[in-house]
Order: structure tokens, then sequence, then C-alpha cells
């Protein structure tokens, strides 16, 4: 994406509709029933997204960043997850509590999702022709040759080269760039209101990744469909995104308009992460690395999650859970949009 | 996809080849192994006649010559005779329909029994059905053979009869019965196979199931259904194609026991038969037709293989 | 390493292991130690091993278990002949007259070493012939693996009844013969097993640190495959006393004198429609024997593959 397009992004929400927004997730907590005890995956989780926004969700490996997004997709295994408490409002009705063929309707057709690996979520013994026509196929009900007839169409408007010699070709065939593309006309398919996309550049080359992300922007912004961009790169998101949510620990420890992210994080994980890209004018300096590991899910520590790696931590840290406080600027104005569940989060903004 | 079936069949070519001289060894490179003191029997062998009977049958041949002779006969449809005369391959020709039919019914039940068995075990995990396929496919598979075949025999095949009036199998063969005679002797014979083919269809489905595409596809918004069947079971088909087409051949030559059990007529008598009786060319003949339907049967799975995973077909 | 991982596939190991990454050595260890957990808490396993256990002491002092001796030839009277079992007599006795309990008791020997023997036979052979073909590669690998092919296409019970044919009838001799026909398959999971781990990350560290063959080989490789070769070889145990009762009932296998619950079967399949007692309680102690040995391997390979728990 161009300096140009991020410019005209970057004054928020597009087309932020009146009322409820597009999807809003509230208190969700998603636990796993193991052997070994109970993970508890996401602890307490909201956010909300609006047509036309993207909301980036960021976080490191277990963060429940992913399992947040399953759960709103209603592909979940249960057992052995678990949804004891939580709400997900899309459009108003809560999908928790839709029966499920309702649930099923809604999937693929209002609500899209792109996995991380293509080639392993496409399936190996079907033409890429027959998977992104059986979207058509169940939810409309087309014909087998009118649903090719599309599929073709939609590899057209993904770019891929001779999508109509193509459409008859299995997903090894193609190159992973190209995959990924399939992935997303698959989404896109149904023109959903909703997509969800989970790390959906990380398998793939450097020179790949940028393309495929231009080209989500662009039918995202074409369609004005609202996109959850999960990833655990800063650098994917300063382009792209509206507004951000850090996780750690299946809570969100800040949540913030994009860009005031980098320059004022108010959350000391935020601060880590952010120290620890490299950066071309600190070439020489020895690289930040956040100390420590991510937390055991079986056995979240008590308090703040982040406290056994945070350089700040104190008492309070470890006895109590930190609210996502309201943060404000020094003088009491309010920050619309930002979010810090750190109990020290003015020291860390203003200090 | 073409290339890939002749490379297939050019494989095969040196297993048919080594089988077959490994029986031919094994026949007729034998200690105690003299054909002609055996046809003799007690008697000591009348010099003058067993030379010539060495001359007419080539024993006196180097190994591997008597068995590059025999193996080309083979090929022209010359599967040699007995020492009494009788043509081996018409003996073959009588036998093996019947054991085809056996093991043809027996294929049938394993696959359809089996592949069903293990999808309602794979889509009910832990729960009583699955339970029940797992402890009943543990006990099928735990009791040989001749046991299942002795039980069912005098269960299903007489105190049916005799206690409850129904006449519908017979405790031995009888070929007036047409394809009924044929179903209690290919179930016993199925029954191994059958738990294989309902643990291995479980294991593979409950795999594919939890496979990244199976989640794309609950993602698209399918029914449960199509997600099952067109990418969950569709995929978990493979492996179990394989076990069912290298099992063709099991079925065939584990007959033997079946077919003694309800006293049919097969190939797997007859070859009985001739081990004891030391008939070595028939011995000889009915193996290497066996290898040869297991060979078939194979290159069938290969071509399956092909039709079921593109990643193969354009390899 | 994503978090989707928790929820596809939320076994014990990918959510403990969030914890850090381990040395090699550790994770190995606590795959046995996790497995040894894992079955002694497994009913299946705990009454497999139960029934194994009687089965060996049975099998090696069968004279605890039975005052009469199956080659005492004064014990048997035919006037007994199928006669139905009674409070001193609980199995009743066979065509002979012999007392059916004795029988099957001393039989439970031969069924025994068969399957120790035989199975020891294919581990060895099938394993050091699956590690030199995996390991070396090339012309030996190809070779070799053409030479199982053979195997394979022979069945079983046909190529166990020619070659016993020309050989002594007793549980030795058995065990020779399916260990034969049987290594192949040994082979083949040693030789994948090796072809998996030789190209792992650790071992190519190993040989760039200039490691010899033979020890990477053995410090390395041999570890991670023999779980696999462990849980076939426990469950092939039990199919080759199957097997030796097959060929023993064929006539083919362990011959009289001697006893064998594949003998006792074949002989009272005669009279089997008029006195079916006298079939069953080898054919009972044959399946049950069976039965232990795959509970056993069924058990420890769930124990050792957290993939399909």
């Amino acid at each position: 994406m161009t300096i140009i397009d991020k410019t005209s992004n970057v004054p928020a929400p597009r087309s932020a509709p009146e009322g409820t927004p597009l999807l809003e997730v509230r208190d969700l907590h998603v636990e796993f029933h193991t052997r070994d005890g109970v993970a508890k995956a996401v602890n307490g989780v909201s956010y909300s997204v609006s047509a036309g926004e993207t909301l980036a969700v960021l976080g490191e490996s277990g963060s429940g960043k992913s399992v947040t997004a399953q759960a709103i997709m209603g592909i979940l295994d249960m057992p052995p997850g678990k949804i004891p408490h939580g709400e997900i409002l899309f459009q108003g009705t809560d999908l928790l509590k839709l029966p499920a063929e309702e649930f099923r309707k809604v999937r693929g057709s209002k609500i899209a999702m792109i996995f991380q690996d293509a080639l392993s979520s496409l399936n190996p013994v079907h033409t890429v022709g027959a998977q992104l026509g059986e979207m058509f196929r169940v939810h409309r009900g087309m014909s087998k040759k009118d649903a090719t007839a599309k599929a073709v169409e939609l590899m057209d408007r993904v770019k891929i080269p001779a999508a109509k010699a193509r459409v008859g070709d299995y997903p090894h065939q193609f190159s992973g760039g190209m995959r990924q593309r399939i992935m997303i006309a698959m989404a896109m398919a149904l023109e959903p209101d909703l997509i969800i996309a989970d790390e959906p550049t990380t398998a793939l080359d450097v020179t790949v990744q940028a393309q495929v992300m231009d080209l989500l922007a662009e039918l995202q912004r074409e369609m004005n469909m609202g996109l959850i961009l999960i990833t655990h790169d800063l650098g994917v998101v300063a382009d792209v995104a509206d507004k951000i949510a850090v996780m750690y620990g299946g809570r969100i420890v800040e949540t913030a308009p994009v860009h005031e992210i980098y320059s004022r994080p108010a959350h000391p994980y935020t601060r880590g992460l952010l120290d620890s890209i490299p950066r071309l004018d600190q070439k020489g300096q020895e690289l930040y690395a956040i100390k420590g590991l991510p937390p055991n899910l079986l056995n979240i520590p008590s308090g703040c999650a982040f406290n056994p790696r945070c350089p700040k931590a104190q008492d309070i840290c470890r006895t109590d859970v930190p609210v996502l406080h309201s943060v404000t600027e020094q003088d009491g104005t309010e920050m619309p949009g930002r979010g810090s569940a750190c109990h020290f989060w003015k020291e860390q903004l203003h200090g | 996809m073409g290339r890939y079936l002749i490379r297939r069949l050019i494989q095969a070519i040196p297993v048919l080849l080594g089988a077959t001289f490994l029986i031919y060894l094994l026949t007729f490179a034998m200690p105690g192994a003299d054909p002609i003191q055996l046809l003799a029997g007690e008697k000591k062998a009348d010099p003058l006649v067993a030379a010539m009977l060495r001359e007419k049958y080539h024993l006196d041949d180097p190994f591997l010559l008597q068995y590059w002779n025999y193996i080309t006969g083979v090929f022209q449809g010359d599967f040699g005779e007995t020492l009494s005369g009788r043509k081996v391959l018409d003996m073959i020709t009588e036998a093996f329909p019947y054991t085809m039919n056996l093991a043809i019914v027996a294929f049938v039940i394993e696959a359809i029994v089996g592949v069903v068995a293990g999808i309602m075990a794979a889509l009910r995990r832990g729960k009583f059905i699955d339970q029940l396929v797992l402890i009943s496919t543990l006990l099928v598979i735990s009791i040989p053979v001749f046991v299942t075949g002795f039980v069912l025999q005098l269960t299903l095949g007489v105190k049916l009869k005799n206690e409850w009036g129904i006449d519908f199998f017979s405790p031995s063969f009888n070929e007036a019965d047409g394809f009924r005679a044929y179903l209690l002797p290919a179930f016993v014979l199925a029954s191994t196979s059958l738990a294989y083919v309902a643990r291995l269809t479980r294991t593979s489905l409950m795999e594919t199931m939890r496979a990244d595409y199976v989640r794309t596809a609950t993602a698209k918004g399918l029914p449960r259904r199509r997600v099952v069947v067109n990418h969950g079971l569709r995929n978990a088909m493979i492996p179990i194609v394989t076990f069912l087409g290298a099992d063709l051949g099991g079925l065939m030559g584990g007959a033997v026991i079946t077919e003694r059990i309800f006293n049919i007529h097969g190939v797997g008598g007859l070859l009985a038969k001739s081990v004891y009786l030391k008939e070595g060319a028939v011995v000889v003949g009915g193996v290497t037709l066996l290898v040869l339907v297991y060979l078939i049967a194979n290159l069938i799975v290969d071509l399956l293989y092909a039709v079921l995973d593109p990643r193969i077909r354009y390899a | 390493m994503t978090d989707t991982q928790i929820a596809g596939a939320p076994s014990a190991g990918a959510v403990v292991s969030k914890g850090g990454r381990k040395k090699k050595k550790d994770r190995e260890a606590s795959l046995w130690s996790d497995a040894i957990d894992d079955l002694r808490r497994n009913p299946v396993f705990l009454i497999g091993a139960f029934l194994v256990l009687c089965l060996l002491v049975i099998s090696a002092v069968p004279q605890w278990f039975t005052d009469g001796s199956p080659f005492d030839s004064t014990a048997c009277v035919l006037q007994d002949s199928l006669k139905t079992p009674s409070a001193e007599h609980w199995f009743g006795y066979d065509i002979q007259g012999c007392d059916v309990y004795t029988r099957t008791v001393w039989a439970a020997r031969n069924s025994v070493i068969v399957g120790i023997v035989t199975t020891t036979l294919v581990t060895v052979i099938g394993g050091a012939l699956g590690l030199l073909a995996g390991w070396t590669g090339g012309i030996v690998d190809s070779i070799l693996s053409r030479f199982t092919e053979i195997f394979f296409a022979i069945p079983l019970l046909l190529g166990g009844m020619l070659i016993m044919s020309a050989l002594p009838g007793n549980a030795w001799t058995v065990s020779l013969v399916l260990a034969i026909l049987g290594w192949p398959q040994i082979f083949r999971i040693m030789r994948s097993s090796v072809l998996q781990n030789k190209n792992n990350d650790y071992v190519v560290a190993a040989r760039a640190l200039g490691a010899g063959t033979l020890r990477i080989t053995l410090r390395h490789i041999l570890p991670n495959a023999i779980a696999p070769v462990i849980v076939v070889g426990a469950i092939s145990l039990g199919v080759y006393i199957s097997a030796e009762a097959a060929l023993s009932y064929l006539g083919i296998g362990v011959q009289p004198p001697e006893i064998s619950w594949g003998l006792m079967v074949s002989d009272a399949s005669v009279r089997w429609l008029q006195a079916p007692h006298v079939l069953l309680f080898p054919a009972v102690a044959l399946s049950i024997t069976v039965l232990a040995f795959i509970m056993v391997g069924d058990a420890v390979r769930d124990a050792l593959d957290p993939k399909l728990r």
C-alpha cells in the first residue's frame, strides 16, 4: 500500500453506521478442558467492529486472539472447548444463542474467515473451482455449471492469471501466494459483512505478503466490509488497520486507534512489542526482547498475567487483575478509543 | 497418470517373479521333496521308470532352468501336470470360482460393514457406539478365524434351524443354495479384516476431521453432512482403500481355513491337500495364481489411489 | 505454532509445551513417562497385563495348576471319551478320554514360546534390515524393499504350510517359519521411521558436528524409531500366537505328541457338533491369550501416540 493510500485512511472509521456496530464481542470467555486441567484461553474479551472498519488483534501465540476468532465463527471444537460466559452480537443478534442451523447459514455468507496456511486449509482432493463453487451451491442453490462460472469470476477478481484454465486445478498446483488469493476469493464469494483474517500473510514470502495484504484491503474497501485482522506482526498492522487491540494471556491489555499506539503505548507489554521491532535507525544496537515466556494457560499468573515478565511490576500487579482503564491525557482530556489494562498506565503513557 | 501406472506395472514384475521363484524353491528344493520317490510311495521306485519320469519332467535340469521353463509355461497358460497326469490348470480352474465367490462376498461384507461401523464410531467419539465398536472389534480380532467359524456354524448353521426353526444358513456349504450358501462362510472369512477396517476407518476419519480443510469447510457454512462426507470421508478413504485392496489377496489366501470348516472345495482346500500330498506342481500353480490376484488387486488400488488423491496423479 | 493449535488439538502436550522449549532429551523422557503414567490408569492395559502375567506363570509352571500331565499315556481312558464337564474335571474329556483341563493348561507353553520367539526374531531381523535400508538408502534400500514386497505377496498361511511341510512340527520351527514370513512388517515400520528421523534438524546437526554414522544411528535415530516397533511388536505377538494355532489346526504346525491349542481344536472339530465343550475350552483359552496381548499392545500404542487420544 502506498503512502497516499495510508494518509487517506487515517481519519479512522470510514463509514461508521449509526447505533450498533456490525460485530460486538462482550466479555467472552473460552476454556478448554484437557487431561491436565482447564486451559483458560480467553478471559473476558470485548471488542467491536463496524462496517468498513479494520480491527487488528495483536498478540503472541497463546494470547487467545485466534480462539476468539474461532468462537465468533462458531468453529471451536466443543468439547473440549467451552464458552462459559459472554456474548457475540452480530448485527444485533447473539450468535451464541442462535440455533445451530441458523448459525451455519451465517457462516460463509455473512461472516467469512481466511486462514493462515492456505495449503492445509484447502482440501487437497477437490479442485479449487469445486471448493469455490461450493459456496454458491450450498448457500445459493446454484447448479454446478453456474457455480463454476462464478468461481472463475471470483478467481479473476482476486487477480489469478488464466482463471478459466486453472479453475479445474488442485490446490497443490498453485504457488503459496496464489493459494492465499484463492482463500481470499472463497471468503469474499458471498460478499459477507465481516471477514476474519487469521494471520493471512504469515506463511507467505515477504515479497508476496504485501501483494496479498493490498488485495485484501482493496476488496474490503470496495465491499465496505468489517475486517478483523489477527496478526503478531506490528508491521502489517500499520498500513491497513483503523484500530488495534493488543491481547495477552486471554485478555485485551490495550486498545487504541492505530497510529497512536506506535507513538505512545499505554501498556508495558505493547511497549515491549514495539521495542522488539528491528529498526533501521538503530542499526548495530542489540535488539530488545521481552524477557520470559508467554503464560501457561493452565495456570495463569495471579493479578496481571504479564507481571512475571513486566519490568515495572509492583506488588499490586501480583494480586489485582487490572481492568481496562479509559486512558486520558495528562490534563484529563479524553482519548477516544484508548484503553489500557495496566495499574500504572499513567506512568507508562506520560512518564 | 499413464506414466504412474506403467511404473507401478513394471514394479510388479520382479515381485511376481520373486514370489513364484521363492515358492518354486520352497516346493522343489526342500529336503525330502523327491517327487519320484513320493509317487512311488513305500516301495523303492523302479530305476528305469524313475529315469524316464525324470527325463519327461526335466527333473535333472539345473534348478534355475527348471524354474525358467515353468514360468514361461505359466505365461502361456501352461501350469504343467501332476505326476499322475492331471492338468494343474484344470484342477485350479475347477476350484477357483468357489474361492473367488467366497472372497468377493467376504470383501463386500468387510467393506460395507467395516466402513459403516468405523464412521459411526468416529462421529460419536467416546460415546456408546464408539465403545461398542472398539470392544467388539477387539474381540473379533482376538478370536481366531477357526473358532469364529465353528461357533457361527453351530449357532447360525445348526441351532437356528433346530431350535428356532429358521432354515436359512446351512452348517456346511451347499452349492445348490447359490448366493445364500456363501453368506455364512464369507462372514467368517471377513470377520478379522472387518474389524481392522472398522478400526482403520475410525482412526482415519477422526484424523481427517481434525484437518485444517475440514475446519475451513465448517467455516464456509456447509451443512454437517456435507462436511463429513465431502471433506472428511472423501479424504479418509485413501488409507482405507489401500487396506481393502491389499486384503483382497489376503482373503483368498486365508480362505484355507474357512473352506475347511464349511467343506468348500476351493483353491485353499486344493492347496492344503496338495501340500500334504507333495503335489508340487499344484502348489506352485495355485500360489502363483494367488500372488497374481494379489498383484492385480494392488494395481487396482494404485489406480484408485490416483483417482482419490490428485497429488499422486500429477506427481 | 499459533494459538489456533489449542483449538485444533487440545492435547496436553500442546498446551503444556507452551511453557517452554525443553531440550530434546527431556521431551523423549516425558514421552515415556507420560506413557507409563497413562498406562497405569488405563483399565484396558491393566486387565491385559494381568492376563499376560497369568499366562506367563501358567506356561512356566503348569504343574502348579494341574496334577495331571498330558504326556502320561495311562491317564487317558477311552471310556471317558467326550464326557462333559464335572466337578472333578472342569473341562470334561476329549475324544481320547484325556482330561481337557490338563491339556489346555499345558498347551499354554507352546503358544507363549511361539509368540515370544517369533516376535523377538521378527523384531531383530526386520529392525536391523529396516535400519540398514533406511539409513544407507540407495541400492541397498531398493533391493531390500523389493524383497519385502515379495514376502508381502505370499499368503501367510500358505507360505507357512509350504515351509512347515519340510520341517519337524514343534514350537521352535513354527516360530522360525512365522518369523521368516513376518519380518517385512517390522522392516517397513523401522525403515520409514528412520527415513522420517534422518532429516530431522537434530540429526543433521549431529552430522554437521562430525558425529559418526553408527553413533548417530544408535544415539539419535534408534530411540525415536523404537516406539512404533514396540507397539506393532506387542500387537503382533497375539497375532503370531493365533497364526500358530491356525497352522496347527491345519495339521502342519505343532505335531503330536506335542500339544497346542490349535491342535486340540483340530482334534475336537471332528465331533464338534456332538461335543462342543472339547473344542470350546482350548478355543476360549486361545482367544483370551490373543486378546490379552492385543489389549496390552493397543494400550501401549494409545499411550505412545498422543495424537489418537
